[in-house]
């Protein structure tokens, strides 16, 4: 793919919750364009539509209007069968809560030989074992010691780390990264971002990172998505949108970061 | 500066876990000191010990959490060995109000948020009537700006910034002297945590807290609220001293590498390398001779490994280190 | 095993399980040891208890001991079959209705509350009362058949709880069909509620039988607690004062429910995190 061709995009995208007076609209006519091998954050509060734009991209929500297109193609042509597994394949997700994405009745060896059935090869299970092995080395976390257990005897840190494991065994073309830090210690963030940036780079992936903060958004991406309410009130340069904000909930966001050397309160 | 009195103070505290005929040493001899008027900020990755220590101080010790030694002392009262009922009926709510870490969650969601205060009203003062029960919560409401509409909705109805605030005022609606907040802004967006970190503020100008104590991971929201900052690791405080002393010339390698690792959106940022701490906290179960830290620590030597390690006075800070690192910050360590 | 753990821990679970199977054990083994036929006449009729008939004789001069004996284990095998039929039926239906949601669930949920209005008893009794010979196996299945909807709705509940969980997207994303989905990332994490409610089904299973064997309506052909009580009413043992044709059965009915409901409060305490708490 050509470095500045659109890889993900959405024309008038707009998703509705309920009807009638309990109607909400979730996400109000949204047009983006997602590059290859770009890092984008999608940033905005709680409630701010993000997540359910997160869900459209991933195929697990359809949309109320407006369309999504992947390399070119409406996400429609991969509703259903081979051609939703095909979109899988090509789009993968991880979310907020790594502990409530493990089935947490399996081992994490268990967990991830699941991820197989994407795979066009059929593999024995030793041959799943090592690659789980391997891309469990990829994200530092120690195979011998976590493959047979069970997701509640891990940190949180390992559970997002061995979700991102997943990430390298599927390898993707885009990667949608719901929240994956705020469950974490901070001290554990930056060794996730960096693992999103190994991603970029050495698997060739684009990243959509969906955040409320503005501090990890511009830590790991190049572009900045803000978002309000269901509507991009704003996108640019991650440089540009941080010290050079134009719209007000854009500023205000930025002004919520508690930072060490400014006044916040 | 003249040195305000104490509210409370806590000696030694042990409170361990019982499980499975094994004991987690989660707390493991803490002690501090809550001034009138402060907000002393407890920070430490999870695991290491904060929320049972916030848990402990308000004296409620439930299974498998069990008191093990030390005193929790509220100007003359004495709560650590106090009967649980009595410390319900008279000092959890009135003295010291405990908003644990899912407190949000918790919430039944079949009841209003006025059912919900009536009942945690009567529990305390069963002669008050529901009328002046309401009428209590509506004008505490109004004088901290929150919507009166909010007493008659749902937990559902509400976000979750809007729960934890309404949470927080109803905690402290009976005047305690201390407000004992776990992570109470965690699981929310930057927005809302910067309203919460606002109203507690709001609280202790009114006097309606006199002192906090703020658990919490992010050492950024410390650097805004807290007056005083202890960190804690493997079930001890390690560092304690003043929140411009902690943020801006830790003393303890560990302080430092909590400081290193925070991401704030400022010019040098981006895709910053920062320090990865290789290791994991110890174990809680098995604790090893000498430094907890040691296993982890880059300046470790030798010596740090032999025996426990006590605090030591640098000028009018303390931390638990063999090593710490004073030139580097340029404290006179003589003095 | 943590949670198996915990139930042992719970005294009230303990005391449950022990009870519900030292009466199960007795009544497997006891044909195993002693050749007797219930049906035999032994004595006359209604004989008080004595050092060879423990608990007398019934109004067929046969030993109530040996009756009860044989009819606890037609009771408990009619409540075991019924509650995994109606459990059967019940899951199944309660998690495609709470998974599946939208039109399936309005269809199935309908379905569910059409079964809980009308009253299941008055089923039972217009089928078993319409046919001619009824087998044990025959009775189970049609108390199992009726009682389903209340394990459904509970499933139901879960189920729809459980159905915005992450780990049911990571599922998809897997490219797991709905099937293997309901399969493994739903029925593993409603199990212990399944089987709470499996408990309560068999003890209702046990109570239905009662009541139509009591109307006369039971298995034609084999003892079971509740003939044991219609044979007591209809030849009068109230008036005559045999007390101990009509005191062992309704004890034994009463212990086996008893039993299996003191499990099910056990298991309640621990799997429900309402009552958990303190």
């Amino acid at each position: 793919m050509q470095p500045n061709s659109a890889i993900l995009s959405a024309e008038g995208l707009t998703r509705i919750f309920g009807s009638g007076k309990k109607k909400v609209v979730a996400v109000d006519h949204v047009d983006f364009d997602i590059k290859f091998k770009e890092i984008v954050s999608l940033v905005g509060q709680s409630g701010s539509g993000k997540t359910t734009i997160g869900r459209m991209l991933l195929n697990l929500l359809k949309p109320s209007e407006g369309k999504i297109k992947f390399i070119g193609r409406n996400i429609k042509e991969f509703a259903k069968g081979k051609a939703r597994l095909e979109y899988w394949k090509k789009v993968q997700g991880v979310f907020q809560d790594p502990f409530s994405s493990f089935n947490q009745f399996f081992s994490i060896k268990r967990n991830l030989r699941r991820t197989f059935r994407l795979m066009e090869q059929k593999m024995s299970a030793e041959q799943k074992d090592a690659l789980i092995k391997q891309s469990l080395e990829l994200v530092n976390v120690d195979p011998d010691d976590v493959m047979d257990k069970f997701p509640f005897e891990l940190s949180g840190g390992q559970r997002q780390r061995i979700m991102l494991a997943r990430i390298f065994l599927i390898k993707p073309k885009v990667l949608i990264a719901d929240e994956p830090t705020s469950m974490i210690d901070a001290t554990l963030r930056s060794g996730i971002l960096r693992l999103l940036m190994k991603l970029r780079d050495a698997e060739e992936m684009t990243i959509l990172f969906i955040t409320h903060d503005m501090g990890l958004a511009y830590y790991v991406s190049d572009r900045i998505f803000v978002m309000h309410e269901g509507k991009i009130v704003e996108e640019g340069d991650a440089e540009e949108i941080v010290f050079h904000p134009s719209h007000p909930y854009t500023k205000k966001l930025i002004s919520d970061v508690p930072v060490l050397n400014k006044e916040w309160l | 500066m003249k040195v305000k009195k104490l509210v409370a103070e806590v000696e030694n505290l042990k409170a361990y876990y019982k499980v499975k005929g094994r004991i987690l040493k989660a707390v493991d001899g803490v002690s501090l000191g809550l001034r009138d008027g402060e907000v002393l900020g407890i920070a430490g990755e999870s695991g290491c010990g904060k929320s049972t220590l916030a848990m402990s101080l308000s004296g409620l010790f439930l299974p498998p959490l069990k008191y093990y030694g030390g005193k929790i002392k509220l100007k003359d009262i004495e709560i650590s060995k106090m009967d649980r009922k009595l410390l319900r009926k008279n000092v959890l709510g009135k003295k010291i109000s405990f908003i644990p870490q899912s407190a949000m969650n918790a919430l039944n969601p079949t009841l209003k948020i006025r059912n919900f205060v009536i009942d945690v009203l009567k529990e305390h003062e069963p002669e008050l009537s529901e009328e002046e029960i309401i009428d209590r919560v509506e004008e505490r409401f109004d004088s901290l700006s929150l919507s009166k509409r909010v007493i008659n909705s749902y937990p559902f109805e509400l976000s979750g910034g809007m729960k934890q605030r309404v949470i927080t005022v109803i905690s402290t609606l009976m005047n305690p002297e201390i407000l004992l907040a776990d992570e109470p802004t965690s699981a929310l967006d930057v927005s809302s945590q910067h309203q919460i970190i606002k109203l507690i503020k709001t609280l202790l100008e009114r006097r309606i807290v006199k002192s906090v104590v703020f658990i919490t991971h992010e050492l950024p929201l410390l650097r805004h609220i807290a007056d005083r900052i202890a960190i804690m690791y493997a079930g001890q405080i390690v560092e304690r001293g003043t929140t411009s002393q902690i943020i801006f010339s830790p003393l303890h390698p560990y302080t430092k590498m909590l400081m290193s690792s925070i991401i704030t959106p400022e010019k040098g940022m981006k895709g910053k390398e920062l320090p990865v701490v290789s290791g994991s906290p110890p174990n809680l179960y098995e604790i090893v001779a000498g430094c907890r830290f040691a296993e982890r620590c880059p300046y470790v030597t030798e010596e740090c490994k032999i025996n426990e390690i006590k605090f030591h006075k640098i000028g009018d800070r303390e931390v638990r280190c063999l090593h710490p690192l004073t030139e580097r910050n340029g404290i006179n360590a003589a003095k | 095993m943590e949670l198996l753990r915990s139930l042992i821990k719970s005294r009230k679970f303990l005391i449950g399980t022990s009870i519900f199977l030292a009466l199960l054990l007795t009544s497997l083994i006891f044909p195993l040891v002693n050749s007797s036929d219930p049906l035999e006449m032994v004595g006359l009729l209604y004989e008080p208890p004595s050092a060879e008939h423990v608990l007398g004789t019934d109004n067929f001069g046969r030993d109530v001991l040996i009756e009860f004996i044989y009819g606890m284990k037609t009771s408990i095998f009619v409540g075991l079959v019924a509650g995994l039929i109606a459990t059967l039926i019940g899951t199944t239906i309660g998690v495609i209705a709470g998974y599946v949601g939208r039109l399936t669930d309005n269809i199935l949920n309908s379905t569910t509350n059409l079964f809980l209005v009308i009253p299941s008893f008055v089923i039972l009794i217009l089928l078993s009362s319409s046919l001619k010979s009824r087998s044990l196996l025959f009775l189970a299945i049609i108390i199992g058949i009726t009682s389903w909807p209340w394990t459904a709705r509970a499933v139901r509940a879960q189920t729809s709880s459980l159905r915005t969980r992450e780990h049911i997207n990571m599922a998809k994303l897997n490219g797991m069909n709905n099937f293997e989905i309901m399969l493994s990332e739903i029925l593993p994490y409603v199990s212990s509620y399944i089987f709470m409610a499996f408990v309560l089904q068999v003890a209702s299973g046990i109570l239905s039988e009662a009541g139509l064997s009591m109307l006369g309506l039971g298995p034609s052909d084999v003892v079971s607690l509740g003939t044991m009580l219609s044979w007591a009413l209809l030849y009068e043992a109230v008036r005559t004062g045999a007390w101990w044709a009509f005191f062992p059965p309704t004890i034994g009915i009463s212990l086996i429910t008893f039993s299996l409901l003191y499990m099910n409060t056990g298991m309640d305490e621990i799997f429900n995190p309402r009552l958990r708490g303190e």
